[in-house]
């Protein structure tokens, strides 16, 4: 089944288009990347789901209804969560209070979610009370994906949650983005790193000048020279 | 005949003086607001500095302020906007490179500190008394004459800041402020000093700014610490250039005498207004001076409606702003960060 | 010693709580809204106002009366917000800052137009300072209440912003807009909490420096200084470094006039006020984000 959909999206800030017929799908369970050169309009294509652009033509679906420029706050009560690339925490809170914030919209009782979350981050468990603003970059990312999780979310949405991290730590956030898709959300993430990222993806799109150029699975754009010149080569 | 003589005397020495007072005013702010986006809530600080600056250099020798320089009326205005300069100057300093909100609360700030200055030091200023018996141009002239050579004089640099401005306007200079109020960041990124054309913009509308307090001084012939209702007259200003088009060198002259015009004339229609009138069975007093207050709150009002409904005023900025985004409203620096 | 105490601290402590309560509101929405609200010690002044009008009706104690004036000024301050502010919210911040210096003539001026420009009492006749540690100590009754209303509602606000759900949301709000709005965070609903909890604070103040001296329809204006100074010096969008850069403020401006050299004052007490521009001019040179790093825009 098809979670979200992007179809023949058009879209862009105030008069400039960026996209331009872009499609974009996510199946249940699937952990879906997108890559693509710098100012390809991958940040683009995650915020046209949010609602934070105006989309001039096509439609965005999520399950089985259309929510096609509905606006953040709505997006998020639908059960979407949107991790952007930069500023995603609250750094003045303490960690605990972002993931309280992060659960803002549930009316029921989220202490059993914070624990859950806690026992899948075990070192933001430690530093519960600390400003999220005192953290190391990799631990801000735990806490903004944690922030999106505490909502039992329909789809994930990551843009470059391993930017600017060193190695160690990257490889920790793939991890971590595999187990988060293992207790069944299924996402959709932008990534620069492309080889690793692509070794855990189900699928995955390449976006070039804000249109799509190729679609397969992992392995299969793994293999694909083109791909390969584009962003594996340099980065071996 | 005498009603006639009441009438000529309403319009040379209240409409056209003191609306083109304002109008230098209003100029001196467009050059703040409308060229350069910076918001000055201190207009009366520097209308009173050059007030004061001018009323003591003039004047003859005082027994109860500083005084006796005697100095030449246009050496005494010409003091008035170098002070009111310098002053702008050491607060734009401090403020400029900070957000439009700082150098707000600094001018109002410094506008309050002046005030507690003119009427504390009494020594030089004779405190909240105030400095009466100022010198004006033309006094000794027989008697319309004086007024209306005065008149002229006002109107004559109305007219010659208005061409200044203009030519301002349309040098590179006046782009870059523009370029600077409408994207800072560009204007940054290019290159330019983004501080120094602020300030500049800053000291020259305080200078002018001063400049019309010194001749306020002439007008009442007296200057004191509350001769004149800070916030009002900061106010009046910002109405002024704001309705008649922020940008716009005609749109702040022409905003200036409209305003005015409808300013003093209400004043006079309260004058009219019986002491006492019954409202539902209730007497309401004090009417003349309740609807004078009443109409301070009507140009607050009017102020938010032009905000809101009409921001590019009556005549809206006409020169498209130089980088991409095209002088929309006159209103709106873009300083949003 | 006791003489610098009676004379000059506790005075400025007095004065600088009445700052804090109006500079916590100034922070707030400076924080929240982004824009430096100049309006805000005119709804302290009105608060008062509206104190007087309700003590006159019911002959209720002020800090009674207050109650329900705090309940008015925040409905008032909600519908001001829908007028005048809410238009602006997507404009440059500026546009907010001139709104609100339009507002605070708008408000003053009806002011006039109901009460007249006279200042009046708010506590008629003249308290006897009570006697502490033996006559050491001695302050009038009147500031032993200003004391304890400050520290309830700093209290009241402190649980507000660290243990309410709403509170929190305004420190998130404060902290990043945008990303609380993708959160789901419904940031009108927490303009709103932030407009009555500053109108609330606001009424508090002005009733206060009011029962400390007396009701004038220029007091928010007077106030409006010092307030901008105190928020500046503990950093905008840091409500408890406003508090303590009021009480700093408060106590700096009455030890100003204190004959440190020789037995003159200091400063001559008509220049307290250029105390609190004094520190600010400092602080904007020195370090804008204040001494809690707060924001600087
Ligand atoms: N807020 C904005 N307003 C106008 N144009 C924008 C804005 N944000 C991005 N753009 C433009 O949209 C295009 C696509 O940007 P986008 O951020 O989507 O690229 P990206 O693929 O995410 O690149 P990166 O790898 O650098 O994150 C770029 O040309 C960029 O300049
Ligand atoms: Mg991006």
């Amino acid at each position: 089944m098809t979670v979200l959909a992007l179809e023949h999206i058009d879209a862009g800030y105030g008069d400039t288009a960026i996209l331009h017929d872009i499609s974009l799908q996510v199946e249940r369970g699937e952990i879906v990347v997108v890559i693509g050169p710098n100012g390809a309009g991958k940040s683009t294509a995650l915020k046209s789901v949010f609602g934070l652009l105006n989309i001039t033509a096509g439609r965005v679906v999520l399950e089985e209804s259309e929510i096609t420029n509905t606006p953040p706050e709505q997006v998020v009560r639908l059960g979407v969560c949107y991790v952007p690339q930069t500023g995603n925490v609250f750094v003045n809170l303490s960690v605990q209070e972002n993931l309280e914030m992060g659960a803002f919209v549930r009316s029921d009782d989220f202490r059993p979610r914070l624990d859950e979350i806690y026992a899948m981050f075990p070192d933001l468990a430690e530093k519960r009370r600390q400003p999220a603003g005192s953290l190391s970059g990799g631990q801000r990312q735990m806490v903004a994906m944690g922030k999106a999780l505490m909502l039992e979310p329909k789809i994930l949405l990551l843009d470059e949650p391993t930017a600017g991290l060193s190695p160690k730590y990257r490889g920790e956030i793939f991890q971590t983005v595999k187990a988060i898709n293992a207790t069944g959300v299924p996402i959709l993430m932008v990534e620069q790193n492309a080889k690793q990222a692509l070794g855990i993806a189900d699928r995955a799109y390449v976006l070039v000048d804000g249109e799509n150029r190729h679609t397969g699975t992992g392995p299969e754009l793994l293999a694909d020279q083109e791909v390969a010149r584009m962003f594996l080569g340099a980065k071996g | 005949m005498e009603e006639l003589a009441g009438y000529g005397n309403y319009i040379v020495s209240s409409l056209l003086t003191m609306g083109g007072i304002y109008a230098i005013l209003t100029l001196g702010l467009n050059i703040q607001w409308g060229f350069t986006g910076l918001f000055n809530a201190g207009i009366a600080g520097f209308i009173a500095v050059g007030a004061y600056v001018f009323a003591i250099l003039t004047k003859g020798p005082a027994a109860e302020h500083l005084g006796g320089y005697d100095l030449p009326l246009p050496l005494g205005a010409i003091a008035a906007m170098i002070v009111a300069a310098i002053i702008a100057w050491a607060i734009g300093k401090i403020c400029i490179r900070l957000r439009s909100d700082y150098l707000a609360i600094a001018t109002i700030g410094i506008a309050e500190i002046l005030r507690l200055i003119l009427k504390n030091e009494t020594w030089a200023t004779n405190g909240p008394r105030g400095i009466s018996g100022v010198d004006k141009a033309f006094e000794w002239l027989p008697r319309p004459w004086g007024d209306i050579a005065f008149m002229v004089t006002i109107l004559l640099t109305v007219l010659v800041i208005y061409l200044l401005l203009e030519r301002a306007w349309r040098s590179p200079w006046g782009r870059l402020t523009t370029a600077i109020r409408d994207n800072e960041d560009s204007a940054r990124a290019a290159g330019k000093d983004v501080e120094t054309f602020r300030l500049q913009s800053f000291v020259i509308g305080a200078a002018i700014m001063g400049l019309a307090g010194a001749y306020l001084a002439q007008v009442q012939k007296f200057i004191g610490p509350d001769s004149t209702d800070p916030t009002t007259t900061t106010f009046l200003a910002w109405v002024m250039l704001i309705a008649g088009g922020s940008g716009n060198n005609r749109g702040a002259v022409l905003g200036a005498f409209l305003l005015w015009t409808v300013w003093s004339a209400t004043q006079i229609v309260t004058g009219w207004l019986p002491q006492e009138i019954i409202v539902f069975g209730h007497p309401i007093e004090n009417v003349p001076v309740r609807s004078t207050y009443l109409r301070i709150f009507l140009i607050g009002l009017v102020l938010q409606i032009v905000l809101q409904r009409y921001s590019a005023g009556i005549l809206p900025e006409t020169r498209p702003a130089v980088a991409g985004k095209s002088g929309k409203t006159g209103l709106e620096p873009g300083r949003t960060t | 010693m006791w003489e610098f105490v009676n004379f000059y601290f506790i005075p400025g402590l007095v004065l600088g709580c009445i700052y804090a309560l109006g500079a916590l509101g100034i922070s707030l929405t400076f924080g929240i809204l982004r824009f430096a609200n100049f309006a805000h010690g005119e709804i302290m002044m009105l608060g008062a106002y509206f104190t007087f009008t309700i003590m006159g009706l019911t002959g209720w104690h002020p800090l009674v009366a207050a109650l329900p004036s705090m309940a008015l000024a925040a409905l008032l301050m909600l519908y001001l917000d829908r007028q005048f502010f809410r238009p602006f919210r997507d404009s440059p911040t500026i546009m907010l800052v001139i709104a609100s210096f339009g507002l605070m003539l708008m408000i003053r001026s009806a002011v006039w137009v109901f009460y007249g420009t006279q200042s009046k009492p708010l506590l008629r006749g003249f308290q006897r300072p009570t006697q502490y540690l033996d006559g050491a100590i001695q302050f009038p009754d009147k500031h032993l209440w200003i004391f304890l209303t400050t520290i309830v509602i700093m209290l009241a606000i402190w649980y507000l912003l660290t243990r309410t759900k709403i509170g929190k949301a305004m420190r998130a709000v404060s902290d990043s807009p945008e990303l609380a709005k993708l959160t789901g965070i419904p940031v009108e609903t927490v303009i709103r909490a932030t407009w009555i909890v500053a109108a609330c604070s606001a009424v508090a103040a002005g009733v206060l420096l009011a029962i400390d001296s007396q009701l004038d329809s220029l007091m928010g204006f007077k106030m409006l200084l010092p307030m901008f100074a105190s928020a500046i010096l503990g950093g905008i969008g840091r409500p408890f470094g406003a508090v303590l850069g009021g009480l700093v403020i408060g106590v700096a401006e009455e030890l100003s006039a204190y004959p440190w050299i020789g037995v003159e004052p200091l400063l001559n007490p008509a220049y307290k006020t250029g105390m609190a521009f004094a520190i600010m001019v400092v602080m904007l040179i020195w370090r804008p984000s204040g001494l809690f790093k707060g924001r600087v825009f």
